[in-house]
């Protein structure tokens, strides 16, 4: 078990403030660290959604009229790049990692806490950098991909403040990756077995995998891109001989896998979730695994389906094409599993299964547009255009988001001993539903039919089409206020969870809730079946 | 039993057919005007009718699990403890991979169709003096037929317009004028920072690069008007960045040429 960090740990404790002031402190526990990330990351959240509002209302008309044109460019790119890595990657990685991967393992803290707690602060200051980089000289403006020449030749400052901020961020990101790695191997609790782990630890496994293999290699690349845009090297500069679509290739080798950074995570939320609620175990545990295993390996071979129309020779192009259509099969594995996972349940019809079955929906019309563009022809005509933000945020938002919620309606008795209201929380969900679909499923056909990414103004034909999302968008908006009203209302005085509310048998909930600082009031329990729904008691039904 | 099988036979049969009414009485592309549209069409037929059927399926399972396997309220204890069906699970592995397969090949040969596959190279030396910097677009032609009927045309794409030049009639043009049915062969290139040539009409989109020129062919194929769109976020004006192309009968098409020919210098 943990013995190197038990001493240390004592003589911290003294040391650390008690009651909420802890949130606010370098805390070395990694129940506190877990909620750290979570309100970090839903302020976060909240600021990325505004700025996703502004984009709405300036779309809501074919004219460039709500702001300035190279406003409308920083608030594009500020938004793509808080909601990733300000909002999905800290919190699906961190907030939850961090909060159940110790339980999960039976250990009493993560291998190493000192560089947790480091890896969280080192968010706030950059996502506030981020921000402010807006009030210096205007933030960045070339998107979240940041393409050269383009992210060169626009104001630098705010470019270079957006290097900065993101090398931070994946420096956090890159110390979470080798503290769950560590964890997960080497913490387990004596007895163990690493096939005996709730699929949250493989899915962290995986992405931690990803993170160490990719985040490297984007850190180098914005490091050689901040040398061009300051030193005038000419790594990237077309003008000094430099190549902008190896930039690309380097941009993408990470990028790609993030989107598995962002999406694994939740397949493990949602492998921990379905079968507390259907009261099944897990269909195919084994087959999840190897399904996860699959898809970091094919997630690191697939990057340049971004680059079809870049100018990639034909072999490559069909490299591409193949690999990533069969990063659908391990997939589908995983969301027909999901499905025979309910089959014969005893369902729960609850707030986080709700958001959990909204995920499943959400998530396969994605991955069936994700099939699509990844085949060349079909990606030639829609790349760059509303097709493919319509795609992606059914991947993030209607896949990873909808489980961040539901994850929240699922743990919120865990951490605070205090139910959340379940008439708000179906509230919540309808709202986002119908608010997600409205916003983006129109925005399939308007990429389909003329209409490129990351313009102000566009062609007065797509405006009804358009507003029909911001209308969308508009209930998205809406539907955190019921959220929000919840926690405040819940924390405060809701319902006594009790110690285990959902009778669930993965080992968080074999402890009080709130849990003590030390995770287990004595040994850690050996939870050798955490789906085990059903079996002792089968002679009942 | 066999009643159970009826109906997800019945079932099943419904989401197809639906799936099959959609796909092919629901147009959600735009107008066809070059030999690539009606490819392209075809393979987003196909993968619009496969996405439905798995969508659907998909959509019903979950909704009918949730009606079907809700907690009564005087249910206690969990569901039966069902931990996998290997063939089950072997099943939806063959499955999906035949298909994904099969689309890739299909898709293959619908690039190959619209002339992806063919190395671009060798048949465009006229027109670049250095043929090893010119990369991949898409290609209609074949080599001897460029040499022969080719209208080549350079483009070139800056903040936040493009410039057509007809070296032929050494004069530039702000808008895109070419015969129908006849094969147009471009050469592009940046002055700036990446740019994007699209007609959706067209199915078709290449980045335009600086200090790497690109080629894209194309056939257009009914007369009219369309739009040239920048795909690739350029800077402020980017929204702006558009212009037209003007399909036309042939000889309206040499009119405006004649109209527009510049003699030329010989120094």
């Amino acid at each position: 078990m943990t013995i190197s960090i038990d001493p240390q740990k004592t003589n911290n404790e003294s040391l650390q403030p008690k009651g909420w002031l802890r949130y606010f402190s370098f805390s070395l526990d990694h129940k506190v660290i877990g909620i750290q990330y979570l309100v970090c990351g839903f302020l976060f959240y909240l600021i990325g959604g505004s700025l996703a509002s502004a984009i709405r209302i300036e779309l809501a008309s074919p004219m460039s009229d709500f702001m300035p044109r190279d406003v409308y460019n920083q608030v594009l790119t500020l938004h793509g790049t808080i909601m990733i890595f300000l909002w999905i990657v800290p919190v699906v990685n961190g907030a939850f990692g961090n909060y159940l991967i110790p339980f999960y393992v039976g250990a009493r803290d993560m291998a190493f806490p000192r560089l947790n707690a480091v890896a969280f602060w080192l968010i706030p200051p950059s996502g506030l950098m981020l921000v402010a980089s807006y009030f210096v000289e205007g933030a960045a403006q070339a998107g979240w991909t940041a393409y050269p020449p383009l992210s060169i030749t626009t104001p630098q400052s705010g470019q270079i403040i957006w290097i900065l901020s993101v090398l931070l961020l994946g420096g956090s990101s890159i110390f979470g990756g080798i503290n769950f790695i560590a964890t997960i191997i080497k913490l387990r609790r004596p007895g163990l077995k690493l096939m005996k782990l709730p699929m949250y630890c493989w899915a962290m496994l995986g992405t931690s995998l990803l993170v160490v293999l990719s985040t490297p290699v984007l850190a180098g690349t914005l490091i050689l891109l901040s040398f061009d845009i300051i030193a005038n090297t000419g790594f990237f500069n077309p003008v000094l001989g430099g190549n902008v679509v190896v930039y690309q290739h380097l941009f993408w080798f990470y990028s790609h896998p993030a989107v598995y950074i962002m999406v694994l995570p939740a397949f493990g939320l949602v492998s921990e979730i379905l079968p507390v609620h259907a009261r099944k175990p897990l269909f195919g545990y084994t087959t999840m695994v190897f399904s996860i295993m699959g898809i970091v390996v094919l997630g690191l071979v697939v990057w340049a389906h971004h680059m079809f129309t870049s100018g990639t020779p034909p072999w490559m192009r069909l490299f591409f094409t193949i690999a990533t259509a069969f990063i659908a099969v391990p997939t589908g594995i995983k969301f027909f599993n999901w499905v025979a996972t309910l089959w014969g349940g005893k369902i729960s019809i609850n707030s986080a299964m709700l958001f959990s079955c909204g995920f499943i929906i959400n998530f396969v019309f994605g991955g069936i547009t994700g099939v699509a563009l990844a085949q060349v022809p079909f990606d030639i005509h829609v790349h760059d255009t509303y097709f493919v933000v319509a795609h992606f945020h059914y991947i993030v938002y209607g896949g990873t988001v909808f489980i961040i919620f539901s994850s929240i309606y699922h743990w919120f008795p865990k951490v605070t001993g205090k139910m959340l209201n379940e008439k708000l929380g179906i509230l919540h969900f309808i709202i986002t539903f119908i608010g997600f679909n409205l916003c983006f499923a129109p925005q399939h056909w308007l990429g389909l039919n003329g209409m490129p990414r990351r313009v102000a103004e566009y062609d007065p034909q797509f405006q009804f089409v358009n507003q029909i999302s911001s209308l969308g968008a508009l209930l998205m908006a809406i539907s955190t206020i019921p959220f929000l009203i919840n926690v405040f209302l819940s924390v405060r005085n809701g319902k006594d969870s009790g110690d285990n509310p959902w009778n669930a048998l993965t080992p968080e909930w074999l402890t009080s809730s709130p849990p003590p600082v030390e995770n287990w009031e004595g040994e850690a329990p050996l939870v050798e079946e955490p789906y085990g729904y059903g079996k002792e008691i089968s002679e009942r039904k | 039993m066999l009643n159970k099988n009826i109906y997800l036979i019945l079932i099943i049969s419904l989401v197809f057919a639906i799936s099959f009414w959609i796909g092919f009485n629901v147009n959600l592309l735009p107008t066809e005007a070059s030999i690539n549209a009606p490819i392209y069409d075809e393979l987003f037929k196909i993968l619009f009718i496969i996405g439905l059927i798995i969508f659907i399926g998909m959509t019903i399972a979950v909704i009918y699990s949730l009606f079907r396997f809700r907690k009564r309220n005087d249910q206690i204890g969990d569901g039966i403890a069902l931990e996998g069906n290997l063939s089950l699970e072997i099943v939806w592995t063959i499955i999906p991979s035949i298909i994904v397969l099969l689309i890739g090949l299909y898709s293959y040969n619908i690039y190959d169709r619209m002339g992806g596959m063919k190395e671009l190279n060798h048949s465009h030396e006229m027109m670049s003096s250095n043929s090893e910097k010119i990369w991949a677009g898409i290609s209609q032609t074949s080599d001897n037929e460029i040499a022969i009927n080719n209208l080549s045309i350079e483009v070139s794409a800056m903040q936040f317009a493009f410039l057509f030049n007809y070296p032929k009639g050494n004069f530039i043009s702000g808008e895109l004028h070419v015969p129908v049915d006849q094969k147009v062969s471009m050469k592009m290139e940046s002055k700036d920072v990446i740019h994007a040539f699209w007609v959706p009409e067209f199915r078709i989109k290449q980045d335009i690069i600086p200090g790497q020129p690109t080629i894209l062919n194309f056939t257009p194929t009914k007369v009219g008007k369309y739009p040239i769109i920048c795909a690739e976020l350029c800077g402020p004006y980017h929204g702006g960045m558009r212009a037209s192309i003007i399909v036309e009968e042939e000889s309206d098409y040499n009119e405006w040429f004649n109209k527009n020919k510049k003699p030329e210098v010989n120094l």
